[in-house]
């Protein structure tokens, strides 16, 4: 297995901010129950379209948005909703945007797999696999040639590695030291195939020596291990080291898309990573704490199933476009 | 004012452009290495040394700098990428037809992507894969707009227009048009030069332009077909037959009101395309008009075009691949016999 490594270590207090850590294990939870809604919406039929869904990935989307800043940007993936809740769009917009309305933050155009918004610095997700690795490295170029100090995370999956785009894309960062961070989330499958049966080499990571950069393999479950690799890896970007490659070791704990069943994923396996969950371990770690309690973590719980529930039934009432809406967006 | 051919006149609006905007860059291969060839027609030839920087070589990797590009245009830059060949656009597609087309749409109009996007195309004595006539793949394709430049004076003034426009354009050139003089030219090459006034200007991007008023039958053409199709006109004049040439030029949207004004006044239509027949924009153009037209046509519409083979190499099955101008004469006489 190319699990974690750090499976159910001892909780040992975390030396940050309470405030920080509680707000970055309130957006883990509300990525889950986000999901988790949504799912239910979805089978019950009362969302249109289709659904690819992130629950047990809340820590790569997590970790990598709190160490960027509001002015950096992000590429995102057809799984893109804890990405977009994570870079601060809220659950309102992606509500309206899944049930096709025009206060959706796409105007209903976008749907779950493109969902985005530019004024927050996310682009509409790429739901072509590896899409988004030249779009980024392209991003990128844009900061360098204008002098800003800004950094793009381009988020892919393991599958992504698989495309040419993506040598194409990392190798233009590499060579022209992009502040790019290469987010992957290897979350073992591309779709229903297990990578190894699609790698080699199944250290992503690896890829970046042979272009010429840093790589690194993280324990994509663990939130603060990642704030920590993507707070290094866009510190290097801004200070014209890039590109960065990040490996971001996690599971998804529900299908592919849709009514997937997920009867790929080996029993043991599946047990063995959802005991490494990364809201539970969290919650772990943050209850070690003398000045976090339980109480505190069910109050964040309740706030979100109280504004989810909220927005859910705005959505549902929320205005649908006209058919005049049909052509217009084309162009600019 | 002064003579100039397409490559030199897309190299000064290019560079004018890069004065004008610093947001303006070029991207592609092998466009600015220092003794190198300025791309492969020469268009950027000297751009590196002016404006350091700017242009920018790339790897051979035509679907990571398009993306580039796309990337770039989408957070403020304006980006020419030159593709070397027109060929490799299908390399490069997904990012064209799957980003830059559709993103303004997906994000319900807040995304702009300014690229511009160059391409040669035309048969030419490369065989099969450095050949093809590509503008068909691309004038279907909601959000892009696609034009085709066949003189000096249109290359330049669409280029600029394409730069300024805040949508994705793709400009498609043909190789026997850059010059038809010096080092450059090849075997074949037309002349394609123009007065170049000394000011800036733009041509728009979405007109035809009526090269030769004619009145008994209309013969709509573009790129290299539509210097074909001029002197096809030139022999039925010769011989008592008046015939309306008209570039296309702008092949996504097309101009259906200069080409209906023609359509209206000689009531026959011939369109030559490079491409093989099945499938091309000839196609479109004929569907368009017979839905706009149709009751002004006095016999029915007909298509000059490639055979629906590959391109061939060697010069005998390559000329007998593409229309030239004694079969559009031939075609508007049938017409008129009709």
């Amino acid at each position: 297995m190319n699990g974690a490594s750090a499976a159910n270590s001892p909780a040992s207090p975390v030396p940050l901010d309470r405030e920080f850590l509680l707000g970055l294990y309130g957006k883990m939870v509300l990525i889950r129950e986000f999901e988790e809604r949504v799912k239910f919406l979805f089978l019950e039929g009362t969302m249109p379209g289709t659904i690819h869904q992130c629950q047990g990935q809340e820590a790569t989307a997590t970790g990598v948005c709190a160490a960027l800043r509001a002015d950096d940007w992000i590429t995102s993936t057809f799984r893109g909703h804890g990405h977009a809740l994570a870079k601060g769009l809220t659950v309102q917009e992606m509500l309206d945007e899944l049930f096709g309305a025009t206060t959706g933050c796409c105007k209903g155009k976008g749907g779950s797999m493109h969902m985005g918004n530019m004024a927050k610095g996310m682009v509409p997700g790429i739901a072509i696999v590896a899409g988004g690795i030249p779009l980024a490295a392209g991003m990128a170029l844009a900061f360098k040639m204008q002098r800003t100090t800004q950094v793009v995370a381009c988020f892919f999956g393991d599958g992504a590695v698989a495309e040419g785009a993506f040598h194409e894309g990392v190798n233009m960062a590499a060579i022209w030291d992009l502040p790019v961070i290469f987010v992957c989330e290897n979350n073992l499958y591309g779709a229903s195939t297990r990578i190894d049966k699609v790698m080699k080499n199944p250290r992503v990571s690896a890829r970046a020596a042979a272009y010429g950069f840093q790589g690194e393999t993280v324990d994509g479950n663990d939130v603060l291990a990642v704030y920590a690799a993507a707070q290094r890896a866009a510190e290097a970007c801004r200070n014209g080291q890039g590109p960065v490659l990040l490996e971001l070791l996690t599971y998804r704990r529900t299908g592919h898309s849709r009514r997937d069943a997920c009867h790929y994923q080996a029993k043991d396996e599946r047990e063995a990573w959802f005991s490494r969950d990364p809201i539970t371990r969290f919650a772990t770690q943050l209850l070690a704490r003398r000045d976090i309690t339980q109480a505190d973590l069910d109050a964040i719980k309740a706030r979100i199933d109280t504004q989810i529930a909220q927005s859910v039934e705005l959505a549902k009432q929320a205005p649908q476009p006209t058919l005049a809406d049909l052509t217009t967006d084309v162009f600019a | 004012m002064k003579r100039q051919g397409i490559a030199e006149a897309l190299r000064d609006g290019i560079a004018e452009e890069m004065t004008r905007d610093e947001r303006v860059f070029c991207i592609g291969e092998d466009i600015g290495v220092p003794g190198g060839w300025g791309g492969a027609f020469t268009v950027t030839l000297g751009l590196a040394e002016k404006f350091p920087g700017r242009i920018i070589d790339t790897p051979i990797a035509e679907l990571g700098f398009t993306g580039m590009a796309v990337g770039a245009a989408m957070m403020g830059m304006r980006p020419i990428a030159d593709m070397q060949y027109g060929d490799f656009l299908f390399l490069a597609s997904d990012q064209l037809i799957n980003n830059a087309a559709k993103m303004r749409y997906m994000s319900g109009g807040t995304v702009k992507v300014p690229l511009v996007m160059r391409a040669p195309i035309g048969a030419t004595g490369r065989g099969s894969q450095h050949a093809q006539s590509m503008e068909r793949y691309f004038t279907g394709v909601p959000g892009l707009k696609v034009v085709a430049v066949s003189t000096a004076y249109d290359a330049k003034g669409m280029l600029k227009a394409a730069v300024r426009d805040d949508n994705p354009v793709m400009i498609f050139e043909h190789k026997l048009l850059y010059g038809s003089k010096g080092a450059r030219a090849e075997p074949g090459a037309v002349d394609a030069t123009s007065d170049i006034p000394d000011g800036d200007y733009i041509v728009p991007l979405d007109r035809a332009a009526v090269r030769r008023p004619g009145s008994q039958v209309t013969v709509l053409g573009w790129l290299l077909m539509a210097h074909f199709a001029a002197a096809a006109a030139e022999q039925l004049a010769a011989e008592g037959i008046s015939a309306e040439v008209i570039d296309v030029r702008s092949l996504s949207p097309i101009d259906y009101e200069t080409i209906g004004e023609s359509v209206r006044k000689t009531g026959r239509v011939v369109i030559v395309e490079e491409g093989p027949k099945t499938g091309g924009v000839s196609a479109e153009i004929c569907a368009g008009i017979m839905e706009r037209f149709g009751d002004y046509l006095q016999a029915p519409v007909i298509r000059v075009a490639s055979a629906d083979v590959p391109v061939p190499f060697t010069p005998i099955l390559e000329n007998a691949y593409r229309p030239d101008a004694a079969r559009i004469a031939q075609a508007c006489r049938d017409l008129i016999g009709r």
